[in-house]
């Protein structure tokens, strides 16, 4: 890579901004095209998601799901494997803490079942992501299509599970009991009023203290303990990796595991949190959303956390946009959503030869002037 | 005392005058999206029509994930919209947290129940409708087999696959029901491609007419239906007009009407919290029958349904609701 050449702040700093604002920039021109004006866009965008107290729990509710599929599409990045299937392995990992949490419900409250909570949804997200990543790796099925497969598979298992066989008897609509309320995570609000302080009422829950756990674990796995090392040098060079002596199969499965595993805490912040039970949908495109946030945090864990920062105050701030604005509908929205991802995922690279040559003219002019 | 009362009741008064003179009505649709061509489209032109006549404006917005549901109901209630009209079952959880904490706001609910003192609960009997419609198949195919096409598969559209099979099997006794559904995420709702498939599929397998309770799919049904030289039932709204001779009949849902009225009734004062169902007696789902389908329909047919109408009417026959037991006998 090119990376020599440009300094570190540069690189994860810089050019991400500069893409940002370059997605802003085309969204700003289509609303001016249906009539709106982008600076009010703006504002209601900002205010929408940071401006009030309620704003910022649903965007940080947000962010919470966005860091947790962040994070395993970044390890599975880390092996050199594009792990699309974020979106069936949070579903089926929240089935699994959705299960996990209605059989022990009625006998513990939530701190004593989290940890059977934690290892249900990592089990199913796990298992989950497994058979593509033994298909890949011992079959050379390629791992894109199977875990886009999985995504459908997923969706029609929970749709089957939840109209036949989890819905509440005389339930109109396909969705499990809701738990306990012992059971269930405390919001955000009621952690705050324990310290005397009242805020406003949001999803957001404890589950965000958990996704900025996983972040530090994966940075550890990944720089600091030998298997961290081996998926760092499949994804380098899977050659060189079976050459050293690393089991390669052996770890693109357990890549991959950890990455589902990952994914499925997502059923933490949803099933366990905000939602209280297990429904339709829930995941609602966070694993997607995911791939987005760590191309954009380079598959850093703190690259990872304002990235989904980022996505968190675009899904709240945009929900708060159309709400405001009644000619930008939710779809010109999705329209703002994929400017973003298209500038900062596919396109993340186009700005950097420009930025290398302004970089290098004027670094070359400071060189000649010290000389 | 008397003073008391007098001022009470001019306090009311005063209060159901400003609620009148700033009328602030608003609606939340579901993921569908106000334009999906079915159910919360309709809601969408009843709205509308409100508008129109009433030149009052309305909020609206249309959620996108399972949190926002909550959210917007909520924010409608904190900009004191009031009526507040959700659209969907799925909407259910969420306004029974909001309507717990905006006793004085006034909601309503489209096709799910919420016990509340301050929530109105509009809800269709969809297998009744459906019933009339599928004797109107059975009655009309050829080849004794009738066909289904559901959108996603959940209790609300097995309810209608349930009263179209038993109001089939009412008409001819021996008549074959092929049911379908197009698929088990909301995209089944749209997707007329894999509906007309789904059809052509059914034709081959024997069946003549075939009914699309699958929100925009059902264009490609109909598609197909027309293509094949078969018969089709519209659904939600009346879809007759969409392929003349082809277009069976279409079982009709009063969404728009229903949202109307919920606006209509705060409007007026005659906004009653409580159940709402809807069903053939009251009008709220009816089989359709008009100039686009008069050809197709005979006498025949038409008294056997209006004397089953009659019939389900007067509780003489008893259409099985699915989503009472969430079991068919008849399929």
């Amino acid at each position: 890579m090119s990376n020599k050449t440009l300094p570190t702040w540069i690189d994860v700093g810089v050019i991400p901004l500069i893409n940002v604002c370059l997605a802003f920039l085309v969204s700003g021109f289509v609303i001016l095209l249906i009539g709106e004006s982008p600076l009010e866009a703006v504002q209601w965008m900002i205010t929408g998601a940071f401006g009030y107290a309620e704003g910022i729990g649903y965007t940080l509710y947000y962010t919470t799901n966005f860091i947790f599929t962040g994070l395993a599409v970044a390890v599975a990045f880390h092996a050199g494997l594009f792990n699309i299937g974020g979106e069936g392995q949070a579903y089926i990992g929240g089935l699994g803490v959705g299960l996990m949490c209605m059989s022990l419900d009625s006998f513990m409250p939530w701190w004593a079942l989290i940890p059977f909570a934690i290892a249900a949804g990592a089990a199913f997200g796990a298992a989950w992501a497994f058979i593509p990543a033994y298909l890949q790796a011992y079959r050379g099925s390629h791992v894109v299509i199977t875990t886009i497969m999985f995504n459908f598979i997923a969706s029609a298992l929970m749709v089957y599970l939840l109209v036949n066989v989890l819905i509440e008897p005389g339930s109109m609509s396909p969705q499990s009991r809701v738990l306990a309320d012992a059971a269930i995570l405390p919001s955000m609000k009621d952690v705050f009023a324990v310290f005397g302080v009242n805020i406003a009422n949001s999803p957001l829950n404890i589950a965000l203290f958990l996704a900025l756990i996983c972040c530090v674990l994966v940075w550890l796995l990944l720089w600091h303990t030998r298997l961290g090392y081996s998926i760092r040098m499949i994804g380098f060079n899977e050659q060189a990796a079976v050459y050293s002596g690393i089991n390669t199969r052996r770890t693109i499965v357990i890549t991959m595991c950890i990455s589902g595993a990952l994914a499925a805490m997502v059923g933490i912040n949803e099933v366990m949190g905000a939602q209280g039970r297990v429904l339709l949908d829930y995941v609602a495109g966070a694993g997607f959303t995911g791939i987005a946030v760590s191309l954009m945090g380079r598959n850093h864990p703190v690259g990872i956390i304002i990235a989904s920062l980022l996505f968190g105050a675009l899904y709240q701030g945009g929900a708060e946009l159309s709400f405001e604005v009644p000619s930008i509908t939710r779809d010109l929205v999705v329209v703002i959503q994929g400017l973003v991802i298209l500038f900062c995922g596919a396109l993340s690279l186009m700005i950097k030869p420009t930025i290398e040559k302004l970089f290098m003219k004027f670094f070359a002019a400071k060189e000649r002037a010290n000389v | 005392m008397k003073r008391q009362l007098l001022m009470l009741t001019a306090a009311v008064a005063f209060a159901s005058s400003a609620v009148a003179v700033e009328l602030k009505p608003a609606v939340v649709f579901d993921m569908g999206g106000k334009f999906d061509k079915s159910f919360n489209q309709g809601v969408y032109e009843g709205v509308e029509r409100f508008k129109k006549e009433t030149g009052i404006k309305y909020r609206e917005f249309e959620v996108t994930n399972p949190s926002q549901r909550e959210q917007a109901i909520r924010k409608m209630a904190q900009r004191e919209a009031n009526p507040v009209l959700a659209i969907g079952f799925a909407q259910a959880t969420a306004l029974e947290k909001v309507a717990k904490d905006f006793p004085e706001t006034k909601f309503s609910i489209i096709d799910a129940v919420v016990s509340m003192p301050n929530v109105q609960s509009i809800v269709f009997k969809e297998h009744e409708g459906s019933f009339l419609v599928g004797m109107l198949a059975a009655m009309k195919s050829q080849t004794k087999a009738v066909g289904f096409v559901g959108g996603m598969d959940i209790p609300l559209i097995r309810r209608f696959n349930c009263g179209y099979a038993q109001g089939a099997k009412y008409a001819v006794s021996d008549v074959n029901v092929i049911s379908n559904m197009t698929g088990s995420t909301p995209s089944a709702w749209n997707d007329p491609v894999k509906g007309g498939e789904l059809a052509r599929s059914q034709f081959d397998r024997g069946a003549d007419v075939v009914f699309a309770a699958a929100g925009g799919t059902g264009v490609g049904v109909y598609q197909a239906a027309k293509d094949a030289g078969k018969y089709a039932i519209g659904v939600d709204s009346n879809q007759n007009h969409m392929h003349p001779g082809t277009m069976l009949t279409s079982m009709t849902k009063q969404v728009g009407v229903a949202a109307y009225n919920a606006f209509k009734g705060v409007k007026e004062g005659s906004w009653q919290a409580g159940v709402n169902v809807l069903g053939l007696a009251e009008g709220g789902v009816a089989w359709a029958d008009d100039e686009h389908n008069k050809d197709l329909i005979t006498a025949d047919m038409k008294a056997a349904v209006e004397k089953a109408q009659a019939d389900i009417i007067s509780g003489k026959i008893v259409v099985h609701d699915y989503m009472s037991n969430n079991e068919c006998p008849s399929l």
